[in-house]
């Protein structure tokens, strides 16, 4: 029996401001359970922060819960009190951030502000609390713990100051810790140290982490559940199997297609997802992709289910209704390894295969030819969307609805 | 690359800070930001340039712009040395040599609309003068993606993918041979990132542009690069083809750094080299080819 220890119902976030409401959070539905590790991977303005912010009650003016539910161990948490919040975060659920500089007080010392937080969240007295600061420090692999203690933040480098926060989040002995972008401000030999650090922490205990990223070789590394974020909604969600080889939205195929491949043959074009993320100030009402996306069809107007395509495998996307998706609507279905027509040849084993619609995207690699970088305006000229029409879905015709290149 | 003529020749760059003074103004200390770089970039091809941060690879490219002056060491594009010229003789190279930087948001004048942002560099070197010039402008927006209508816009009404755009057609305009890409696309969404590329490499292909791409997303500069350079400690520690730098990395910094990319594929078992930054002392071994075009700073 799994243990849930976060769940989220339809959680709606907003943020108020002069230009209007931003709707950053609509209608977002996960859960972590204890012992798994959940990505959370999207764009900027993809709500993947937001709705981590929620789940620790960090959500103030100008922004706004307004709907939904967030649940902890089966309780509801809205409307809670702010010292009951306090509470909670710290003892059980915990967090670090992006930038370990900022959040650490550069003008004290490490120890006194972990012992600080030891001390208050357990109680414990001074030298003991100072022990423990120790022991967890020596445990995300800092040497000489006792001596480290007495030094200033920036007496550490940006990884070491992330094992501190690490190790600061862990000293309360959290049941979930949210980790968001840890990684992103470091470099990538530093990055695979504190990955590893995480894989570390989930094979000894029974701790539920979330990692929020935009980098899909980060979730591909250390998840084993991923939740796909898109204009605030979950787009697909799956076991991270599932998501990188039979990925179920054409949102999260455009994704996996958009970064080089490994091995892929030099010069192997790129295929990009044209156009850009929608406004969530005006968000469109039925799927938020349906601009970008290949395969939409007049019945993406409406905002889609998640539709079941395996056990606690979903996806944000009509194409999955038997009822409604065009005929030849499978470029969303999930076969398992279709090899994309024209990659190089060393490169399928490593690629994670999409799904068959990866043959009828492929864009013509010319090179050289003036008229040619239109194929990149983010308003594509109405050449490529009939190659589209002819293999995917029925194209959505109102080129004047895409936001193209006018914000 | 069988024309192989050399655009950009780097021998022995250096590029000292000063990191303490005495009290007289006298440095007493400085950081080696560049210490001793040589390498050269064809004309046409796309030299990228990896390292960690600190590694001094976007001073390298600093350097190259003129942006600073080096300490030791002589750049020649084209066969002239750069270091050596008055702000009058470097006009040309100001032309020729032009750059993107990764912040698409400092780096446009928010007060400027786009007409004068792309014009601008125009009106310097007098390219185009009068009239031809918004029709230039014009076509260039529509190479880089953009739409005439965008001429009197202002930077702010842009995504951060499109301000990119607009920086790459600024530095098209004055039409140069060479561009210094610093980190251009490491500041876009993950879904714009491609398009970017994809665009850089469409406008060399008509242009006959040389980039120099320095960028710290190791899976991207593969891509995108015909041969690389990893720099290490104000050091060039290899240089090799894309490829044979990927399949077959010599120096151990680079096996580490590599070893290091996460794959995003959850089935790629990744054997991580560990790289002990304090048991490499490197500091007398040079550069040299260990394979034929492959070199490396291993003894």
């Amino acid at each position: 029996m799994t243990e849930r220890l976060l769940e989220m119902e339809d959680l709606r976030v907003s943020f108020y401001s002069r230009d209007g409401e931003n709707q950053a959070v609509r209608g977002v539905s996960l859960h972590v359970d204890a012992g798994e590790t959940v990505g959370i991977v999207g764009e900027s303005g993809s709500g993947k922060s937001v709705t981590a912010k929620a789940a620790l009650g960090l959500i103030g003016p100008p922004g706004k819960v307004i709907g939904g539910d967030i649940r902890y161990r089966g309780e509801s948490l809205l409307g809670w009190s702010d010292s009951r919040w306090r509470k909670l975060r710290g003892n059980r659920i915990a967090m670090v951030f992006q930038d370990p500089m900022t959040a650490l007080n550069p003008v004290k010392k490490i120890g006194a502000q972990m012992t600080e937080v030891i001390r208050r969240h357990r109680g414990l007295g001074k030298e003991e609390a100072r022990q423990e600061a120790a022991a967890k420090l020596r445990e995300v692999g800092i040497s000489e713990p006792e001596r480290r203690l007495d030094q200033y933040p920036h007496e550490f480098s940006g990884g070491m100051r992330q094992r501190v926060m690490i190790a600061m989040a862990l000293s309360c002995q959290p049941e979930l810790l949210l980790a968001d972008e840890p990684t992103t401000a470091l470099d990538v030999t530093i990055q695979a140290q504190i990955l590893n650090l995480l894989k570390d922490i989930k094979a000894r205990s029974n701790m539920g982490i979330v990692l929020i990223t935009h980098d899909l070789g980060v979730v591909a590394q250390v998840c084993t559940r991923v939740v796909v974020m898109y204009g605030g909604m979950v787009m697909e969600e799956g076991t991270v199997e599932d998501i990188f080889y039979r990925a179920g939205h054409p949102y999260t195929q455009g994704l996996l297609k958009s970064v080089p491949k490994r091995g892929g043959g030099l010069r192997e074009r790129l295929v990009p997802i044209e156009g850009t993320p929608p406004d969530l100030l005006d968000p469109p009402p039925g799927c938020p992709f349906i601009e970008r996306c290949p395969h939409a069809f007049a019945k993406c107007v409406e905002r889609p289910p998640l539709f079941e395509l395996g056990e606690g495998h979903r996806a944000l996307c009509w194409l999955h209704d038997a009822e409604h998706a065009p005929a030849k609507g499978s470029g969303g279905g999930s076969q398992e390894h279709v090899p994309a027509k024209g990659s190089g040849g060393g490169s399928q084993e490593h690629a994670p295969a999409m799904g068959s619609d990866s043959e009828s995207r492929e864009h013509a690699p010319v090179k050289g030819s003036g008229s040619e970088s239109q194929e990149h305006a983010p308003a594509k000229g109405s050449g490529g969307e009939s190659q589209e029409q002819a293999a995917g879905g029925v194209r959505l015709h109102s080129e004047g609805e895409r936001r193209a290149s006018d914000e | 690359m069988s024309d192989a003529k050399t655009l950009v020749d780097v021998r022995g760059l250096k590029k000292h800070f000063p990191k303490e003074k005495d009290v007289w103004g006298r440095t007493t200390e400085v950081l080696k930001a560049v210490d001793g770089v040589s390498f050269s970039i064809r004309k046409g091809e796309t030299f990228g340039l990896v390292g960690e941060s600190g590694s001094g690879k976007s001073t390298v490219g600093r350097c190259l712009l003129r942006l600073y002056d080096y300490t030791d060491g002589e750049v020649y594009y084209d066969g002239q040395e750069l270091s050596k010229l008055g702000d009058k003789e470097l006009r040309p190279f100001r032309r020729r040599i032009q750059s993107i930087f990764q912040d698409p948001y400092s780096s446009l004048n928010p007060g400027m609309n786009v007409l004068e942002l792309i014009g601008e560099p125009m009106d310097i070197h007098g390219v185009h003068a009068g009239g031809a010039r918004k029709d230039a402008v014009a076509e260039l927006l529509v190479k880089v993606g953009l739409k005439k209508e965008h001429l009197n816009r202002y930077p702010h009404e842009f995504s951060g993918g499109q301000r990119q755009r607009l920086s790459i057609a600024r530095a098209l305009s004055v039409r140069p041979e060479f561009v210094v890409c610093d980190e251009p696309i490491s500041a876009l969404d993950v879904s714009v990132q491609a398009q970017v590329v994809n665009m850089l490499e469409d406008l060399q292909a008509e242009f006959g542009l040389t980039y120099l791409f320095i960028a710290h997303d190791l899976s991207m500069v593969r891509h995108i690069s015909d041969r690389i350079g990893v720099m290490y400690g104000g050091r060039l520690v290899e240089v090799a083809d894309s490829d044979a730098l990927y399949d077959n990395p010599l120096h151990p910094y680079t096996q580490a750094l590599l070893s290091a990319i996460p794959v995003p594929d959850p089935r790629a078992a990744g054997k991580r080299i560990a790289w002990d930054r304090a048991a490499w002392s490197g500091e007398g071994v040079a550069l040299r080819e260990v394979e034929p075009g492959h070199f490396a700073a291993i003894p």
